[in-house]
């Protein structure tokens, strides 16, 4: 049995296409990632697995149970940490625990040892109204309450977004130790870096899945050799690469650019070398945001060919 | 190089009762420069950015913005600034063109004058096709430019940008930064929160906060071979600790 089985799964608002038939089966004990940008159908999808939003055709299971049939069950098997805070702000941390614990008809008590590592990071604060708290400690208190109830899967919507990387560590830490205990944990993140972490990822967008695989085997997905150069300033090497049209998929990456040559490639580097100082230039391995870049530039394409 | 500075922070601090959101802050910006203002959740940036955008009364401690005191000259120094804060701060159920009119009056740009400059805006942006749209209903990355262009409206020397890319996909957060670079050629002063590690690197010079002070200022070539890191993640995860960050 799959943690987690979809087929077919489209999603409609009005004019919006939000899924586009989306296919993927996750197993048991898996951390699966979707990652991409806002808009590419991460929430929606979501909702649809933990039963609060009904999908407009095909299926999903979510450990063998019917995410619109078998709500009920869904539900109690299930933890799920929403994208925007979804707390009670006037109530204060120990007593939003104990709410999620409440409706789930469990105690902080009974099940302390599931949410044991992540809540006495916050527990010297448990007076505290969970609105004052800070974005890293709003995250744990969210990942505890969603834990609570003792789940069997975990789905949890963008939990690092607009974190600081300090807090984004230790919190993937925590879902790694999670992991440990067998929990399913089904994560999305719109940060192309932490896709490393997960066993297999989706890259989703605009509704599609771009690619599915492992992160190492979606870096092998760039046809051709990938160039990076660096020692000028990054956006005079962007202008200069886009000068010649044999250069391609050219994309800044911090003080690197990355970029592809069709054609004698040393010839370009010789150009570019003799145009600016100091300049290197490496073969590299694509990383998964380079692969994304790659693949949506594609869908654009397609799409602008489409619409004529 | 003597660099004209544009934003001056001498001893700056702001305490809410006993806690000390910003101790004693000091840093300079030069004009035209990119400068990205880095930190944990909880570090102190919001309350700084508030500061010097003239939002918020400092403790103590001197800021210069352009000129400008940032005790008395609040009303001056907010004419002279632009802000784009992380949801764009648009109206989503007014028109592109609404939305431009809307936030022009704010700065007294109206008539004539609104006319001839919104229409070279939106042809600008190729946004003639939208301009009578709900911004509800454009593109992300349209929504964005839109953004920042209405920030930039009243041609302000400085422009603060509050996390401007969060949640925005790879590509747009790429075409985003053009935007940022072209208007740092023509001499704005562009002040950028951010948490993409690779955007740090592509600001002339990053600072870090880390509980309430300046951890680290340099370029981001200098923090990386100070701090012996590969990136600015790893700069980032060596000057702020995990403890720390916490409270």
């Amino acid at each position: 049995m799959f943690a987690v089985e979809a087929h077919n799964l489209v999603k409609r608002y009005k004019s919006v296409q939000a899924l586009n038939s989306l296919n993927f089966t996750i197993d048991k004990g898996e951390m699966y990632g979707f990652i991409g940008p806002d808009g590419a159908g991460k929430t929606s999808l979501f909702r649809i697995l933990t039963s609060l939003l009904i999908p407009d055709e095909g299926s999903a299971t979510v450990l063998g149970y019917d995410v619109v049939k078998d709500y009920r069950e869904i539900r109690k098997i299930s933890g799920y940490m929403p994208g925007r805070f979804s707390l009670y702000p006037d109530l204060s941390v120990e007593e939003n625990l104990q709410f999620f614990a409440s409706v789930f008809k469990t105690s902080i008590e009974e099940n302390y040892h599931m949410v044991k590592d992540i809540y006495s990071h916050i527990e010297p604060f448990k007076k505290r109204r969970a609105g004052k708290l800070s974005g890293g400690m709003k995250q744990k208190l969210a990942l505890s309450c969603a834990l609570i109830h003792k789940p069997e899967i975990l789905f949890l919507d963008e939990p690092t977004t607009g974190v600081d990387p300090v807090s984004r560590q230790e919190f993937w830490e925590m879902l790694a130790r999670l992991k440990k205990e067998g929990l399913s944990i089904v994560v999305s993140t719109p940060y192309m870096d932490e896709a490393s972490l997960c066993a297999r990822i989706a890259m989703m967008y605009k509704g599609d899945i771009l690619a599915e695989d492992s992160p190492e085997a979606i870096q092998q997905m760039i046809s051709g050799k990938l160039w990076s150069v660096s020692g000028a300033r990054t956006y005079d090497i962007l202008r200069y690469l886009r000068t010649f049209n044999t250069c391609f998929n050219i994309y800044p990456f911090g003080q690197n650019v990355h970029f592809q040559v069709s054609g004698d490639a040393e010839a370009v580097f010789q150009q570019i070398k003799n145009e600016f100082q100091n300049i290197q230039i490496v073969e590299i391995q694509a990383s998964v945001e380079d692969v994304f870049l790659h693949l949506s530039a594609r869908t654009e394409e397609e799409k602008e060919v489409l619409n004529g | 190089m003597d660099r004209e500075r544009i934003i001056i922070v001498k001893n700056l601090v702001k305490k809410f009762g006993d806690f000390t959101a910003n101790d004693n802050l000091n840093f300079e910006v030069y004009k035209g420069e990119i400068f990205g203002f880095l930190g944990a959740n909880g570090a102190g940036k919001t309350t700084a950015m508030k500061i010097l955008c003239g939002l918020s009364k400092p403790t103590s401690g001197e800021v210069d913005i352009a000129g400008f005191d940032i005790y008395r000259d609040t009303d001056k120094i907010r004419h002279i600034i632009g802000y784009m804060s992380q949801r764009f701060s648009l109206y989503e159920d007014l028109t592109v063109y609404e939305n431009i009119r809307f936030f022009a009056g704010i700065y007294g740009i109206r008539g004539k004058e609104f006319r001839a400059k919104a229409e070279k805006l939106i042809a600008k942006l190729n946004m003639e096709d939208v301009a009578k749209t709900l911004v509800a209903s454009i593109p992300l990355g349209w929504k964005q430019k839109l953004a920042f262009s209405i920030a930039m409206f009243h041609e302000p020397p400085i422009v603060f940008l509050d996390e401007p890319t969060s949640g925005v996909d790879p590509r747009t957060r790429r075409q985003f930064w053009e935007m940022i670079y072209q208007a740092a050629e023509s001499g704005v002063t562009v002040f950028i929160t951010t948490h993409y590690m690779d955007e740090a690197e592509y600001c002339d010079r990053v600072s870090i906060m880390d509980q309430g002070r300046i951890a680290a200022l340099d370029t981001p070539k200098m923090l990386k071979e100070n701090a012996g890191a590969k990136n600015m993640n790893d700069v980032f995860l060596k000057l702020v600790r995990p403890q720390k960050a916490e409270l």
